[in-house]
């Protein structure tokens, strides 16, 4: 009925104000300046305890979790965009995660084992997948909205376990074989080909020893790492532009838009598209990193926890995404890690007695009861930080700083 | 499209940051290392034990690394030595592996593969793991053998039983000490014809994933074989939990034996019900109707109570039997956990002595070195009696055991009898069986990585 919708992702640059660049204001060029750091100093700031102390158990900073961080990151990204502007509640995302892997799986089997056309070729095929459940869920709204998504999720998943065995490998999911040989790529008879960037190879690294430290710079790490940068550039842009405006109208009041002569049927589609292509591209990454997929990463626990992670770090926020799916994701790596040795080694100062009941208590929250604690976590922040990590570092913010302008505006 | 306002400070603000990104590379260094991944230094070498510790076969994981934990204990010089005693290969000394002191990571696979591949990758990326073994089902085993092949350390696997672990997705860093389905089937067929005869029309039940379907081939294959008929199949989902409606139906198919090609749970949950609809007093075809399992587990058992009694099956290794290197090995677990170990544990615990031995008689901690040492080779005493680790392959060879639901259950780990130990030439295949990937499957180059 309307022509509003033939321009949904205009990105105008009319509200950059003075003093920004990449056509943001000052405030998000900081915040985007501030991420870029923290992104390409990750292997120093992940890295802070030397090897060998009791404390290096908590380093982060290895390649694959440093990997993890960052598409987990554009995974949240995404899921924001849907979740945090339009305030509907997608719980399946995880089945466009699961499609862009299996097409960039695809690629690099068939057609060249570059990352770069996986990458985008996930990107597609998630963006398709997206507008045809979207076309379907986003008739309803709500909790009814949610289900859809999850019937969908579980539906793919299903399919991918069982039916479609031949094109997704079943339980054991895809892996590139001796037997692959894509076109666009020479390998020779019986080698297994390896998925790499114009020949670099994503397992690539290099170890820098400063004293005790050890710093690991990994190739696919910072190619990741700058797909994550670009994803987040892209949500600021979003966030700021009359399209994520329509969205948050959205959310603040559907019937009201209608009146106005505005559809938001459509505004949510394409956001939800928007947002399936940021999954998409997770997925993609995630095959370049570490050529394998499955089925279980369609689950709909795998769905939950990028709904965990959007809320944990601050839904509706720009950085928030990133840290919750940061926060998730060191636990799972690192908490669950720490075994009943590694308490004894900690604890071994304290008297025997003391020792065992202490090593006992800490058990509770570390190795296989990882998940409690997560969820301990997520019941404190849900409960004292609403707004999610990000409330929390803007509290203390507010409270070393005697400005207090900001505290009538929404955390961003 | 957009307008870029170049400022002053803005530009030198990203210049400063894109040089100090470039300027970086040149505090690098090259990693210095022995040729292999994760090469380990003079007084301790790592190895990765990745065992679910949550989700559906979390019991299994656990018993796994109490497994684990013994065998370090045990090659480190500590406890009674277990089956060091027993083994044929008498190189392990007790002083860790070529002089080294064994330390250990764990990690929790979560019976998913890329948890499962996560927690590989952290082991042998931060933590420096030389080996990585583990896991309670195929598709992880697959995945992590896989990534173990591309970043150059030797994987040992857990509680696998897919022919595809050592069939069409074999890899030549890889390793498996458990039997498969191939090996079920034609243990089992032999037993079942003497016991109930070779006219028979089977009826399958299968967990509709990778390992259901390589047990229902080999299955079918074999009992098709002694002259039994398969009147049909239906695959289920494996997050059922309700099977009436799917063991309904078998009665009045013309059947006259349901196998139930299910494992873990699911098969706690088909049986059961099969014994509610009263399969077990039925009559077929003027035959008492029977039920066999193929892959049984001790915990498994313990979950269905009751109903396995009298139902055949196979199992890897079960802690009753009375050779020396069984009897050593459950000696020593049972004293320091005070239970009898499961076939989950007896795998790991037997593979991880398995890595150890191949390095001290490799002298070399190189994958490839390793592997050459495990390839081919024959070894007694560790409770499967004569093993061979076929080199086309890396599968084990070796007696397989019929086992059935024990009548009179003395305690609740008393659960099944051997039935017989089905010798290992009539388990034997050729490595290009059509079931095992046929003559496209290959292992590829070893590798030891960086």
């Amino acid at each position: 009925m309307t022509d509003q919708t033939t321009q949904p992702s205009v990105t105008s640059p009319a509200r950059a104000s003075k003093g920004g660049m990449f056509g943001l204001s000052s405030k998000d060029t900081t915040l985007l300046l501030v991420v870029f750091a923290m992104v390409v100093l990750a292997p120093f700031i992940l890295n802070p305890f030397p090897e060998g102390s009791g404390l290096a158990q908590f380093n982060a900073g290895y390649p694959d979790l440093m990997q993890r961080f960052v598409i987990f990151g554009i995974f949240a990204i995404g899921f924001n965009i849907l979740f945090g502007l339009t305030g509907y509640l997608s719980f399946g995302h995880a089945a466009f995660l699961g499609v862009g892997s299996y097409a960039a799986m695809w690629s690099m089997k068939l057609f060249t084992l570059n990352v770069i056309p996986g990458i985008l070729f996930a990107v597609i095929v998630a963006g398709l997948f997206a507008a045809a459940v979207g076309f379907i869920s986003l008739r309803r709204s709500g909790i009814y909205f949610s289900i859809l998504t999850l019937a969908f999720a579980q539906m793919s998943y299903a399919l991918a376990y069982s039916v479609l065995t031949p094109l997704t490998g079943g339980e054991t999911g895809l892996q590139i074989k001796n037997t692959d040989n894509p076109i666009l790529s020479n390998i020779p008879e019986g080698e297994i080909g390896r998925a790499n960037l114009f020949g670099a190879q994503m397992g690539n690294s290099y170890e820098m020893a400063v004293g005790n430290w050890l710093f690991t710079f990994n190739l696919g790490y910072y190619i990741a790492a700058a797909f994550m940068l670009v994803a987040f550039y892209l949500s600021i842009r979003i966030f700021r532009s009359p399209f994520g405006m329509m969205l948050r109208a959205v959310k603040s009041n559907q019937q009201r838009m209608n009146y106005t002569g505005l559809t938001p049927k459509t505004y949510t589609l394409y956001a939800f598209i928007i947002s399936g292509m940021y999954a998409g591209l997770a997925g993609g990454l995630m095959v370049a990193m570490d050529t394998q997929v499955g089925p279980e990463r369609m689950f709909w626990t795998a769905s939950g926890e990028v709904v965990i992670m959007t809320i944990l770090g601050g839904a509706g926020t720009l950085i928030g995404p990133v840290l919750g799916a940061g926060s998730i994701k060191y636990m799972e790596n690192i908490l669950s890690k720490i075994n009943k040795d590694v308490l004894h080694q900690w604890f071994a100062f304290l008297p025997d007695g003391l020792e065992d009941a202490v090593v006992v208590f800490a058990d509770i929250f570390v190795g296989k009861q990882w998940h409690f604690t997560l969820g301990i976590v997520f019941m404190l922040v849900v409960i004292f930080l609403p707004g999610g990590l990000v409330e929390g570092a803007q509290r203390i913010t507010a409270r070393f700083s005697r400005k207090k302008s900001s505290n009538n505006t929404p955390a961003e | 499209m957009s307008k870029s306002n170049f400022t002053r400070r803005g530009v030198i603000k990203t210049g400063a940051l894109g040089a100090g990104a470039l300027a970086l590379p040149q505090y690098l260094r090259a990693d210095g290392h022995a040729g292999f991944t994760n090469a380990p230094g003079d007084s301790e070498v790592v190895l990765g034990f990745n065992v679910p510790q949550t989700g559906p076969y979390a019991d299994e994981g656990a018993d796994e690394l109490r497994a684990y934990e013994l065998a370090v204990e045990h090659l480190n010089g500590g406890g009674d030595g277990g089956m060091l005693n027993t083994f044929s290969s008498k190189v392990l000394d007790g002083t860790g592996i070529l002089g080294r002191e064994v330390k250990y990571v764990t990690g929790d696979t979560q019976t998913k593969s890329d948890a499962a591949r996560a927690s590989a990758r952290s082991m042998i990326e931060k933590d420096g793991a030389i080996m990585i073994t583990g896991g309670s089902s195929s598709g992880v085993a697959v995945a992590v053998q896989a990534l173990c092949q591309e970043a150059g350390v030797i994987f040992m696997a857990g509680l696998t039983h897919s022919n595809d672990t050592t069939g069409k997705d074999r890899k030549a860093n890889g390793f498996r000490h458990f039997f498969n389905s191939y090996m079920t089937g034609a243990a089992l067929a032999p037993v079942l014809a003497a016991q109930y005869g070779t006219d028979r029309k089977a009826y399958h039940l299968t967990a509709d994933y990778n390992w259901g379907y390589t047990t229902e081939e080999a299955i079918r294959a074999s009992t098709e074989a002694i002259g039994w008929e398969t009147v049909n199949s239906v695959k289920t989902p494996l997050t059922q939990t309700d099977f009436s409606s799917y063991v309904a139906p078998v009665l009045n198919s013309g059947a006259d034996v349901l196998v139930l090609n299910h494992y873990g749970g699911n098969m706690i949950n088909s049986l059961t019900s099969a014994v509610q609809f009263g399969l077990r007093e039925a009559q077929a075809n003027g035959q008492n109707f029977e039920i066999v399992v193929p892959l049984y587990s001790r915990l498994m058992a313990r979950g269905a109570g009751a109903n396995v009694k009298g139902i055949f099956g196979s199992t890897n290794w079960h802690w009753s039997l009375q050779d020396e290197g069984s009897q050593a090995f459950v000696r020593s677990f049972g004293t320091k956990y005070g239970f009898p170990p499961s076939q989950a544990a007896h795998t790991t615990y037997v593979q991880t002595l398995l890595y150890a031995d191949a390095v001290t008689r490799a002298g070399s901690f190189a994958p490839c070195a390793v592997a050459e040492a495990l390839e081919d080779y024959e070894f007694d005493g560790l409770g499967n009696g004569k093993t061979l680790y076929r080199g086309s392959d890396h599968q084990c060879f070796k007696d397989v055991l019929v086992v059935k639901g024990k009548e009179n259950p003395e305690s609740e780990f008393d659960l099944l009898e051997v039935v017989e130990v089905t010798p290992v030439d009539q388990v034997m295949y050729s490595p290009d069986h059509p079931q095992m990937g046929g003559a496209d499957a290959s292992l590829g180059e070893c590798n030891n990585g960086a």
